[in-house]
């Protein structure tokens, strides 16, 4: 593994291609899994990352960055290392990366799921030797339900909101969530607007052919407005803030995988909480590192010491990469602080 | 049951009182009497004695979750919350049941408790498997005995007053004491008839409102239209002489029966039909009140050796009448009924029943002066009441008035962090603060509330990135961060690594202007113990 990827303060680096996988910091060359924040860093000189994330890699990073794409599957060899993507399933464009150099392959796998996602393509087993596995949900206590029947209570609530003379606000990620949640929306209960934030990401979303309903930017809806039955999607951080205010009554609900937990959804102090997440639950986990079956399993990104522990006492050599736990606002901290988001927050509430 | 968990639900998913009643009153409406009155026992914060032992529940959930039992902890600190955790970890089940709630509890419930363990493991897995995870969780909640939903008793009572079309402080006293969760039960709640009261049943309490220590007393108005006594810090009581039998009840509606001997025998002396609410104390006489510490040794035991009551001889100190000469008198003003207290009293020669004492003076700074010598006294400060006012259902605003004195403060430095529960769970929320011995830290106090969530969530951070070593769900962390630590008061005790205990230890403000450095020592911390 060495003799191919290290970690450094910066991040994962290829030696023999000199380059980085998801830095932390801005670097010369990034290899880079998928869009979001924590993974895409904002400022490197050269992008290396799958083509259907293309739109929302150049929307979110520097225009004077230099971009190169590859389909899923095509690849290319750096300094004696090859480089390819495989559909992660997490979000438009995600993609693991798979590094041969010498025989040896290592897979990054970034952050993925496994269950069906409208909006991306779904995960595909690589082989390999060496699997860096993401652990954010790797805990028992935490097993999904099927998207369709999560999809079905956000449009029963939807329904139920609407008759009570309410408008939803649903809270997901810019980017990949919401979109999600979008695509699973039954338009027929009633118009579906979006943050700015989403908004954008949905243009990136249908530049690359993704199918959405129809959705409506908040901030173009000038004047006075009756809101009543209608679907909002926001980020997370717009919640009680003031920018919520001209909907009027509305019934709040959070997306997110951390949803699971009593706790955690009593904290965001919204109306609902629906466990939708976009990273491989504790089943699914375990049956994706079966799937690739590599020799040695790295974990990082969350409960890694534990998934190590775990897959150590049930015969797999498991060690851990990165021993930071992961918390709600860690994923895509463009949601959490995203000063653009805020100002046109402001800016949606000064319309005349 | 389906409803039921519908119920709980949606009292968990909003914060707002009106909603919580609205979904309340309609589940009343809709429930069959004893599902109500099942419903009533467990919202009221009951619970069933234990069906399971919790350490079974642990161990079958995961072997149904195919997890050793290490991991099994590790998801519950993450957690925060046993029932919620069994409810997660075990896949889910598919519903196949319409039992109602009383079925559930009295045919699936109850009778595990007589079950050989292998037929209870049986049956719990097989409750795991017809349990989709809303129903389950409030089944395990039943089970754990651990049922706590974000409503308060006054607010259920308040919701079956609506359902019933009766006023809430008469359901307020029909919940009172013991009573057994039956169809029946419930419609004697309900009923719009005056009923005889039992004997044994106590009045609803009234609770005093802080006043906050740093602004004084001068907002309430005039110290002439109030009484003020000592806050004693004892145990809450109501001593009730009835049907020639005496029944004495704490705060939390216990029946502390055989407990406090000494007190029921001088109740014994008080005439038919008489109810009082006051503190037990540990005593010697009416003027020699002992420390809570001491209190402490008595509480919790069932019945009482002749060498403790030797030790700790208690006292009823009676501030207040409710019932006289089976009359009930709530509705007077306090200084009528304090009258009437001081003539019965009067009557009674026993060196275990008393009432207090009215403090001298009716200014504010005149009962500040008594305030500042409640230490001495081992009292906790001063209770303000209003004279005019009548005994009022639980804690209504400007009647009863607590003045305490100002905790003791000290600046303390946090060496170990673990998560919360509830609200809090997943979060690092839970610390233990140290002082200086020499350049060695010390623990001396565990704190849990005082942050705001924001300041919760940037420890939380704190600890992520600086943890040192883990011990099981404790992390020991850097010690940076110093905070402010109040407590009541501070006894000795060989149990505490630091040798001394504290009363109540909260967190008042971090102190982000100090560094680690600048903390207090062990040796300041000794200073404040009484002499």
């Amino acid at each position: 593994m060495k003799a191919i990827l290290q970690t450094t303060p910066k991040g994962l680096y290829c030696v023999p291609g000199d380059f980085y996988v998801d830095p932390g910091y801005p670097v010369p060359r990034a290899v880079v899994t998928h869009a979001h924040s924590d993974h895409a860093r904002w400022g490197c000189e050269r992008y290396l990352a799958a083509k259907p994330g293309e739109h929302l890699l150049r929307m979110r990073m520097s225009q004077d960055a230099e971009f190169r794409f590859l389909e899923y599957g095509e690849s290319i060899t750096v300094g004696g290392v090859q480089v390819s993507f495989h559909p992660a399933g997490h979000i438009l464009g995600s993609a693991q990366v798979r590094l041969e150099y010498r025989g040896q392959i290592v897979l990054v796998t970034g952050d993925y799921k496994l269950g069906p996602d409208p909006t991306c393509e779904a995960w595909q087993p690589v082989q390999c030797h060496w699997m860096v596995t993401e652990s954010t949900f790797g805990l028992p206590i935490y097993r999904w339900q099927t998207q369709e029947s999560v999809v079905s209570s956000i449009n029963e609530w939807w329904r139920e909101s609407r008759d009570a003379g309410k408008c939803c606000l649903l809270y997901g990620y810019a980017v990949g969530k919401s979109q999600r949640l979008i695509a699973g929306l039954d338009p027929t209960i009633g118009k579906i607007y979006c943050h700015g934030a989403v908004e954008k990401g949905n243009e990136a979303y249908r530049k690359t052919g993704v199918a959405l309903p129809e959705t409506t930017y908040v901030g173009s809806i000038v004047g006075k407005h009756d809101w009543r039955g209608a679907m909002i999607v926001a980020v997370p951080s717009a919640h009680e803030s003031s920018w919520t205010k001209k909907f009027g009554r509305c019934s709040t609900a959070m997306a997110s995988g951390w949803m699971a937990v009593r706790g955690a959804r009593r904290r965001r102090s919204v109306d609902r909480g629906f466990v939708m997440s976009d990273h491989v639950d504790w089943p699914s986990l375990l049956s994706a590192i079966d799937a690739c079956n590599p020799e040695t399993v790295l974990v990082t990104h969350g409960y890694s010491a534990t998934v190590a522990r775990y897959l150590n006492e049930n015969g797999r050599d498991a060690r851990v990469l990165d021993g930071r736990g992961r918390t709600e606002d860690d994923e895509d901290a463009v949601d959490g602080a995203m000063a653009g988001d805020e100002k046109e927050a402001i800016l949606d509430m000064e319309s005349p | 049951m389906i409803r039921f968990a519908e119920l709980y639900a949606s009292i968990d998913a909003t914060t707002k009182t009106n909603e919580k009643l609205s979904a309340l009153t309609n589940y009343f409406h809709a429930a069959s009497h004893e599902d109500a009155a099942w419903a009533t026992f467990f919202l009221c914060g009951y619970k069933l004695r234990q069906l399971v032992p919790t350490k079974l529940l642990r161990l079958w959930a995961a072997e149904e979750a195919k997890i050793p039992a290490w991991l099994f902890d590790e998801s519950y600190h993450s957690v925060g919350d046993l029932a919620e955790t069994l409810t997660l970890i075990v896949p889910p089940g598919e519903l196949s049941d319409h039992l109602s709630l009383t079925d559930w509890v009295e045919k699936r419930l109850m009778p595990l408790r007589a079950l050989s363990e292998a037929a209870q493991r049986d049956a719990v897995v097989t409750i795991w498997k017809q349990s989709p995870s809303q129903m389950r969780l409030v089944i395990l909640k039943l089970i754990t005995g651990a049922f706590r939903v974000g409503v308060s008793k006054s607010i259920v009572t308040r919701a079956i007053a609506e359902h019933a079309g009766i006023s809430s402080d008469v359901i307020s006293h029909r919940l009172m004491g013991s009573w057994k969760p039956t169809a029946a039960f419930f419609r004697s709640l309900i009923s719009k008839e005056v009923e005889d009261t039992l004997a044994s049943q106590p009045y609803p309490f009234c609770l005093a409102h802080p006043i906050n220590v740093e602004l004084g007393p001068e907002s309430l108005g005039d110290a002439k239209d109030y009484a003020a006594e000592w806050k004693w810090d004892g145990i809450r009581g109501q001593l009730i002489r009835r049907a020639q039998q005496v029944f004495i009840w704490s705060r939390g509606e216990d029946l502390m029966e055989n407990r406090w001997p000494e007190i029921e025998s001088a109740a014994e002396l008080l005439p038919d039909g008489t109810v009082l609410d006051g503190e037990i104390l540990a005593s010697h006489g009416a003027n020699a009140i002992l420390p809570f510490a001491l209190l402490q040794k008595r509480i919790g035991r069932k019945s009482v050796s002749k060498k403790l009551l030797k030790e700790v001889p208690v006292i009823f100190q009676a501030f207040d009448l409710l019932q006289d000469n089976g009359e009930d008198i709530r509705s007077l003003p306090f200084m009528e009924r304090r009258m009437r207290l001081d003539a019965l009293l009067s009557t009674i020669d026993h060196p275990n029943l008393c009432g207090t004492q009215l403090l001298e003076g009716s200014s504010w700074d005149a009962w500040e002066k008594t305030r500042n010598q409640s230490r001495e006294m081992n009292a906790e400060g001063l209770m303000l009441k209003r004279l005019d006012a009548s005994y009022e259902v639980g804690r209504m605003r400007g009647v009863w008035w607590k003045w305490k004195v100002s905790p003791f403060t000290i600046d303390a430095v946090m060496i170990y962090a673990q998560k919360g529960h509830g609200k809090r769970s997943g979060l690092y929320s839970d610390y233990t603060f140290a002082l200086w011995d020499g350049d060695t830290l010390v623990p001396f106090a565990k704190a849990y509330s005082g942050l705001d969530d924001s300041e919760i969530n940037a420890v939380d951070r704190f600890v992520r990135q600086n943890t040192r070593e883990a011990f099981g769900p404790v992390r020991s962390v850097a010690p940076a961060l110093v905070m402010e630590i109040a407590f009541e008061g501070l006894q000795r005790s060989p149990r505490h690594k630091s040798g001394i205990a504290t009363r109540f230890p909260r967190i008042v403000r971090w102190r982000h202007d100090k560094k680690p450095a600048d903390a207090n020592t062990l040796a300041e911390l000794m200073n404040l113990l009484p002499p």
